[in-house]
């Protein structure tokens, strides 16, 4: 109980000053059937520290961790080298044990550190303004297509075959509630994402159409078209990136004509950690801010006219209008968003482009490489930092085999599609600055011998 | 420069001794700078593979070198309260002791480095890890199945919503209402208009309650469910919640329960034995997971036997000694009706790890008396302020781990954010002001299981000061804070005039 100061004798002090003969007197409202008599029997009791740790310590080691093995994993989450005082700065208790900034006078680190956020992101994504971070980049994506329903009135989203499968999974779950319409298709392995039967598909009900740029295949493409056809028809541009590093290679989305640009921040500062949690970016342009979900931080000076920051435009967030709230957002990923801004800041622009470049030419390496090994074949024209190629077989029994062989391969389509045949054979393969010669070698020779 | 608060002379550059204000990284970094080396040793290509899409526009990104960066957070930070400096008795929002040992657990490499996709085989202690804590959660809170990627609390209300919705539809049964009792979190109306529902208010009664009775006469075939908070954000236990269920069982409807205050009975008390059919927990406050500023939460939803086939996916289940990931919907089991994916992956695997690392420590007999010290703190806190303070419902029963308030005390022109700004010069956070809606000026102070007895004195010490010093009219509390590193900040003026991202000053000005 080591968490717990009360002593024996605090407590019967106290219960006199409450004027309560037990502490079972506290509980008198709780219903005589649902009152239990002690610790619940088919729990243990509590353990050390030491104990704990050795539990848990057991359980973690029953898992291949990435940074031990060659490593190509990617499709929405990125394993990318994190600066040692990012975690050292985000554990100072001062961040890390700290709430919602609801009293700004005593909240000013986390507030100003949100307004550098929310300025980094607008930079990065091309936008006008971005918000002070979502849950994660799925549910960023969902809150962007009800966001373009308020703003156009329309109801139809055309969701593009190279939007992350889960992305339209979560989307496709919530409009069975709010009854939007979506247009969804699963991608084909081409060499490029279709822009122009998106641009076709678009018409006089359509609230918005969504992009994964780079997509689910590791392709890219410019967007300027789709942003003129989408003005032309009064249907808003969402463009969503799952790898925010990108970034610091190829054009913004916003830079491109995008209405709406969310993303997956957890590539900058977060790690892995097996899904979450992870940081949603969320920026548009200055017209729709009122309309943007999420908890924003603004500018203003205190009663000395010294420069200060507080939370604003808090009257469309749900504890406060209730039913007439506009999204299901209540809290942020405040902590991802400080480890993504810390992270951001040691890069600075020509850090961040410099990884951006040593991430492509890494994945560039990688995929000339694989495109030797008898029987796989690139898919992609253009990419970043990741991209697909096809196997003469299945891949997920493939990526299991080389698994076994301590090689984790990349992400097989049949893991994402399982009812697509004809994306069976293939393999998005993610290349980071953390991946090396030895590891891109490891995974072709692998592969090869599996192939063979 | 320099500021004239009481008893002290302006300083050179403003700052003050050790508290040091701080530049925006815009104002004191460069596009030039970085703190990364980068090793180039990959073979440079002759092309890039970017089809033509190279940025070439400046991004406006500053860097700061390491030990700018290092200096420039750390300043940040000593800008802030935290549950580390002091009791934070934010009502509704459980800030308490948060174990470094969880932080530990969280950051071993086999939890934090593993990728959400990898094969299901190299990640069976990763699944191990969830069902185990399933486990506890069912276990705790009586229930038959838990869904574990909500990623906060509001998004696990919109899981429970979505499951009833679910099961009415697979029954054919299509209503229109959601009751939220006036005693509930806001979140609540908001979560059921989200998922397509009309929302009706029920009264409280006067000692702050559920009124059965107008509840009862509502219910009918559109009622879908109610929404209850238990223990509600009037700090009270919802004595009549057996009956409650009962009834909108019987009316066919379901019962979603908030379990924000879950800390309060804990290891004392399961939902599932008050007949609740969908509750998410949030994990960071019953189960110390650190708030970080405002987030990430987690907020898991367990269910009662009624609505577990309907929950969202993925599932991880055991089968023999593997551990499974259940992702799609398959016909010959009981996820065939689950009503979809509410997120990417599979949840707040981070949280998990220092949930489950906190549960252990504490063990059945710790989390007993987690609640049990959670409501002797609340209640002893009640008791030792009702003299100077107005308590509304002092005499509805025991307060569970919440104590509330009112402003009705105070002098005429003096306001609960008065008493809330006079706190911080004590050197507290302030409690939850102006919520619950049902009070007046609402003060709701939650002190929680990990303050001391004397930390508690210490702090009712303080408020009873800054109570009557409000009750008084002593108008140096009108301009408090006078001490906090800034002091009031103008509100109105962000809301009316945005300014959400930094603009170059020169800049701007030069484009007006």
């Amino acid at each position: 109980m080591r968490y717990l100061p009360l002593t024996q004798s605090d407590r019967d002090a106290m219960l006199d000053v409450i004027g309560a003969a037990s502490i079972d007197d506290l509980f008198v409202d709780v219903p005589e059937a649902a009152r239990l008599d002690g610790a619940i029997r088919e729990l243990p009791g509590h353990a050390s520290e030491m104990a704990v740790e050795r539990h848990l310590s057991a359980l973690a080691r029953q898992n291949t961790v990435a940074g031990d093995v060659p490593f190509f994993l990617g499709c929405g989450a990125y394993r990318h080298h994190v600066p040692a005082s990012v975690d050292h700065l985000i554990q100072r208790g001062e961040f890390l044990t700290a709430y919602t900034p609801y009293q700004p006078e005593i909240a000013q680190g986390t507030l100003q550190m949100l307004f550098e956020f929310q300025t980094q992101v607008a930079r990065l994504l091309g936008t006008d303004v971005a918000n002070a971070s979502m849950y994660d980049g799925s549910t960023a994506c969902w809150e962007a297509i009800t966001m373009a329903r308020r703003i156009t009135r329309k109801g139809k989203a055309i969701l593009s075959a190279g939007l992350h499968p889960h992305y339209v999974s979560v989307a496709t779950t919530m409009a069975k509630f709010t009854g939007d319409a979506l247009e969804t298709a699963v991608p084909d392995l081409a060499p490029g994402p279709d822009t122009a039967s998106l641009i076709e598909r678009i018409d006089a009900d359509t609230s918005c159409v969504v992009v994964q740029y780079p997509d689910i295949l590791g392709r890219i493409a410019d967007l300027s078209d789709l942003a003129v056809a989408c003005q032309a028809h009064k249907a808003l541009l969402i463009a969503v990136v799952t790898e925010p590093v990108a970034l610091g290679a190829i054009k913004s989305p916003g830079e491109m004509g995008a209405d709406i640009v969310v993303g997956e921040g957890q590539s900058i500062g977060v790690g892995l950690q097996f899904g979450g949690p992870y940081v949603g970016l969320f920026g548009c342009k200055e017209k729709y801010v009122r309309q943007m979900p999420g908890r924003l931080c603004g500018e203003t000076v205190d009663a000395e006219s010294k420069r200060g920051f507080v939370l604003t435009l808090s009257t469309r967030e749900q504890h406060i209008r209730r039913e007439k709230a506009t999204s299901n957002i209540c809290t942020n990923s405040g902590l991802c968003a400080l480890a993504f801004s810390i992270h951001m800041t040691l890069l600075g622009e020509a850090g961040l482009r410099r990884l951006a470049a040593l991430n492509h030419r890494r994945a560039v390496q990688a995929a000339d490489r694989l495109a030797q090994v008898p029987g796989v074949a690139i898919v992609n024209g253009a990419f970043f930092n990741e991209f697909t190629v096809t196997l003469p077989v299945e891949a997920r029994p493939v990526v299991r085999t080389l698994a076994e062989r301590g090689v984790l391969a990349g992400v097989s389509l049949g893991r994402l599609y399982p009812a697509e045949a004809a994306l069976a054979n293939g393999l998005v393969v993610a290349v980071t600055e953390t991946v090396t010669d030895e590891d891109i070698e490891a995974l072709a020779s692998a592969l090869g011998e599996v192939l063979a | 420069m320099g500021s004239g608060e009481p008893g002290g002379a302006a300083t050179f550059t403003g700052n003050r001794a050790l508290m040091l204000d701080e530049a925006l990284i815009f104002e004191i970094g460069s596009t030039e700078t970085t703190g990364v080396d980068f090793a180039d040793s990959a073979a440079p290509t002759s092309d890039d593979r970017l089809g033509n899409l190279a940025r070439s526009a400046p991004i406006g990104l500053p860097g700061l070198s390491e030990p700018e960066t290092v200096r420039h957070y750390t300043r940040l930070s000593r800008q802030n309260y935290a549950i580390d400096l002091g009791l934070f008795p934010l009502g509704s929002c459980t800030m308490k002791h948060n174990p470094r040992l969880n932080e530990r657990m969280a950051r071993l490499p086999g939890f934090a480095d593993i990728h959400p996709l990898q094969p299901i085989d190299t990640v069976q202690g990763a699944l191990a890890l969830i069902h185990q804590l399933q486990h506890w959660l069912v276990t705790l809170t009586g229930m038959d199945s838990v869904a574990m990627s909500p990623k906060a609390g509001a998004h696990g209300e919109l899981c429970g919503i979505l499951a009833i919705r679910a099961a009415l539809e697979a029954r054919g049964d299509v209503r229109q209402v959601i009751l939220v009792p006036e005693s509930a979190h806001g979140t609540n109306p908001a979560t059921a208009a989200f998922a397509g529902y009309r929302v009706e208010d029920i009264p409280a009664t006067e000692e702050g309650r559920v009124n059965l009775e107008a509840l009862k006469a509502r219910l009918g075939p559109d009622v879908a469910g109610v929404m209850i908070t238990n223990p509600n954000t009037c700090g009270l236990f919802e004595r009549d919640l057996c009956e409650i269920s009962d009834a909108v069982h019987a009316a066919g409807g379901f019962v979603y329960c908030d379990g924000a205050n879950f800390n309060a009975i804990v290891g004392r008390v399961r939902p599932g034995d008050l007949g609740v059919d969908a509750m998410h927990i949030n994990l960071h406050k019953t189960f110390s997971t650190p708030h970080g500023g405002g987030g990430p939460g987690s907020g898991p939803v367990v269910f009662s036997k009624a609505l577990t086939p309907f929950a969202p996916l993925p599932f991880v289940e055991k089968s023999g000694d593997h551990y499974v990931l259940v992702e799609e919907e398959t016909a010959q089991d009981h996820h065939a009706s689950a009503f979809g994916r509410m997120v990417a992956f599979h949840g707040q695997m981070g949280m998990f790890t220092r949930a489950l690392s906190y549960i252990l420590s504490h063990g059945a007999d710790g989390l007993r008396q987690v609640a049990e010290d959670a409501v002797l703190n609340a209640n002893y806190v009640l008791r030792s302020l009702n003299s100077v303070l107005d308590a509304p419902f002092g005499a509805s029963g025991p307060c569970m781990h919440e104590a509330l308030f009112s402003d009705d005390n105070l002098a005429d022109g003096f306001s609960t954010l008065d008493v809330a700004k006079g706190l911080i010069d004590e050197g507290y956070h302030p409690m939850t002001v102006y919520f619950p809606l049902v009070v007046h000026g609402a003060m709701l102070v939650e002190p929680t299981e990990t303050e001391s007895k004397a930390a508690l004195d210490q702090f009712i010490g303080a408020l009873r000061s800054v109570a009557e010093r409000a009750k008084a009219g002593d108008a140096a509390l009108k301009s408090a804070p006078h001490f906090a590193p800034r002091r009031r900040l103008d509100e109105t003026l962000a809301a009316r005039k945005p300014v959400l991202a930094w603009k170059d000053p020169q800049l701007a000005q030069a484009a007006e």
